[in-house]
């Protein structure tokens, strides 16, 4: 093993340009999958934190007794998936209204009747939070009595998933893509190593170097320009999360945008899957060139 | 050597064909070399001398036929084992073919590496094979920068470099002067007192003559005769 390590070594000293140019190549496709990878890993927090907030309106029927509220409110909260359910009459709705719109609450004071209906407000139980099943417990609750309408921002909520989706899509295909382009250019590199050192691969089988021994060094030489190339990419990656990201970070101080870089774990993965780009690449020239 | 050892077939051909396309490299050969013998294949070129030695390393599959080498038939040994059965062999060619960009050193150490030697018994091995050709002062120098009778010495240490029982020489003087010739020969008798078989192929009737040996004459493809000849002191 020693053995072969020192030959990849050595090759890779040798054909510096070729290995140079490879190791770069695939730290550009993994800083680009490793990015797609850290926006689909913040969006998806950004997505739980905005479940985690979103909060259902259910409007009760104008002229309803005020001795009916206390069973509707039971019933809301018999309703699996429902957390609380909290009364606002509409008294308290029209000053909460008063009160965001601050100066502008004016306009309110010339109306001779508060428009506004009686509500609940209700928080939703964790597990129900996403929006497929947002939506059936609406519907549950659309059904109670005394109940007009309910209100959850499904459309902002829906389309923002559905950008979500698209965009997780896009990654997918992207990393897929970026995956391909890898394996070939690996398996190109290790071609035209193979090329170089035709003659030397033919005396090594004429001394009964068997097919294993011969590999060996070329499949360790795309392991470290995949693990070479996997690190560079998420280092660089690292690099630009500091300089780029945490500034926006400091912009939005709220903590709504709380970005965070990719775990140990996913980092381990990348450079994992970088080196498996390696060696599939190098598999692929193998064994065409060993083939006869 | 006892007579009884000496009468083994080491190699058995039997009724071998090769042929390229519809072209003829080889017909109908059956021969026997036995255990240590030294034995020339010598011919004009294109009697296909090579292709011969080729189709006992299974550097080429036979046509038609059979070749056994100590016992093993080459018409069934699968892929796989043929790295192991070319361990059998040490090959020397015309032109070397020693690896440019390795060390005197790599090159012979390459067979020792590829058996999965340890590196210790490697570096004693090719210290002493070095001694015995002469060139142990050049061990770290690169092939192309010795001569072509330097070069052709360290083909034969790396030839023997796995202790084979058989040395297949193509043309091993071919491009040689005489003296640096006539050290590669005195190499391969060296080697055969050991107890190597040698089977040198080459169409050099003076170095035969100077050698002794078996000779097979191989005309266009055929068997054409089995002679022995007395060495010749010139």
């Amino acid at each position: 093993m020693k053995l072969f390590f020192q030959k990849a070594v050595h090759d890779i000293r040798t054909n510096r340009f070729l290995n140079a140019v490879t190791i770069i190549t695939m730290a550009l496709s993994v800083l680009i999958v490793s990015a797609f990878t850290l926006f689909i890993v913040n969006a998806g927090d950004m997505m739980r934190y905005w479940e985690k907030g979103v909060q259902l309106m259910a409007y009760l029927e104008p002229d309803i007794q005020a001795s009916v509220y206390l069973e509707i409110k039971d019933e809301l909260q018999s309703i699996p998936g429902v957390a609380k359910a909290r009364f606002i009459s509409r008294m308290e709705a029209l000053n909460q209204l008063k009160t965001q719109m601050k100066r502008q609450s004016s306009i309110l004071n010339g109306l001779d009747k508060n428009p506004l209906p009686d509500a609940f407000e209700i928080h939703m139980a964790t597990a129900a939070r996403n929006l497929e099943q947002m939506e059936a417990l609406a519907n549950r609750i659309e059904s109670v009595e005394g109940v007009t309408e309910v209100e959850y921002g499904q459309q902002w909520l829906g389309r923002f998933l559905d950008i979500f989706n698209l965009l997780r899509l896009a990654g997918y295909a992207i990393g897929g893509i970026f995956f391909m382009a890898a394996v070939f250019i690996v398996a190109n590199t290790i071609r035209l190593m193979l090329y170089s050192r035709q003659e030397e691969i033919e005396i090594m089988r004429l001394v009964g170097a068997t097919d294993g021994f011969i590999k060996a060094p070329f499949y360790i030489e795309g392991l470290i320009q995949g693990a070479c190339g996997g690190i560079i990419g998420v280092a660089v990656l690292f690099l630009a999360y500091f300089l780029v990201v945490s500034s926006i970070q400091q912009d939005f101080s709220s903590n709504l945008l709380t970005i965070r870089f990719l775990s140990p774990g996913t980092f381990l993965s990348i450079i994992l899957c970088s080196m498996f780009v390696g060696w599939l690449g190098c598999c692929l020239s193998l064994k065409q060139f060993l083939k006869v | 050597m006892t007579e009884k050892k000496r009468k083994t077939a080491i190699i058995r051909i039997f009724h071998v064909h090769k042929l390229y396309g519809a072209k003829k490299a080889l017909t109908d050969i059956t021969l026997d070399v036995l255990k240590n013998d030294f034995l020339f294949i010598n011919g004009p070129s294109g009697a296909g001398k090579t292709t011969l030695l080729k189709l006992l390393y299974r550097g080429e599959p036979v046509s038609e036929g059979q070749i056994l080498i100590d016992g093993l038939n080459l018409s069934r040994i699968s892929r796989k084992r043929i790295p192991y059965l070319r361990r059998e062999f040490g090959i020397i060619f015309q032109d070397y073919k020693l690896i440019p960009t390795k060390t005197i050193f790599e090159n012979i150490a390459i067979v020792l590496e590829a058996k999965g030697k340890k590196r210790r018994f490697i570096e004693k091995k090719v210290n002493s094979l070095l001694r015995t050709v002469g060139l142990s002062d050049r061990m770290d120098a690169f092939p192309p920068s010795l001569s072509g009778g330097e070069q052709q010495r360290i083909a034969v240490a790396r030839a023997v470099a796995g202790d084979p029982k058989i040395i297949l020489a193509d043309e091993p003087t071919g491009s040689l002067d005489d003296e640096s010739a006539g050290i590669i020969i005195n190499l391969l008798k060296q080697f055969h007192t050991r107890g190597a078989t040698i089977i040198v192929a080459t169409h050099d009737r003076q170095l035969i003559r100077e050698t002794g040996g078996r000779v097979i004459h191989l005309t266009r493809g055929q068997l054409h005769s089995v002679t022995f000849q007395q060495t010749e002191k010139l």
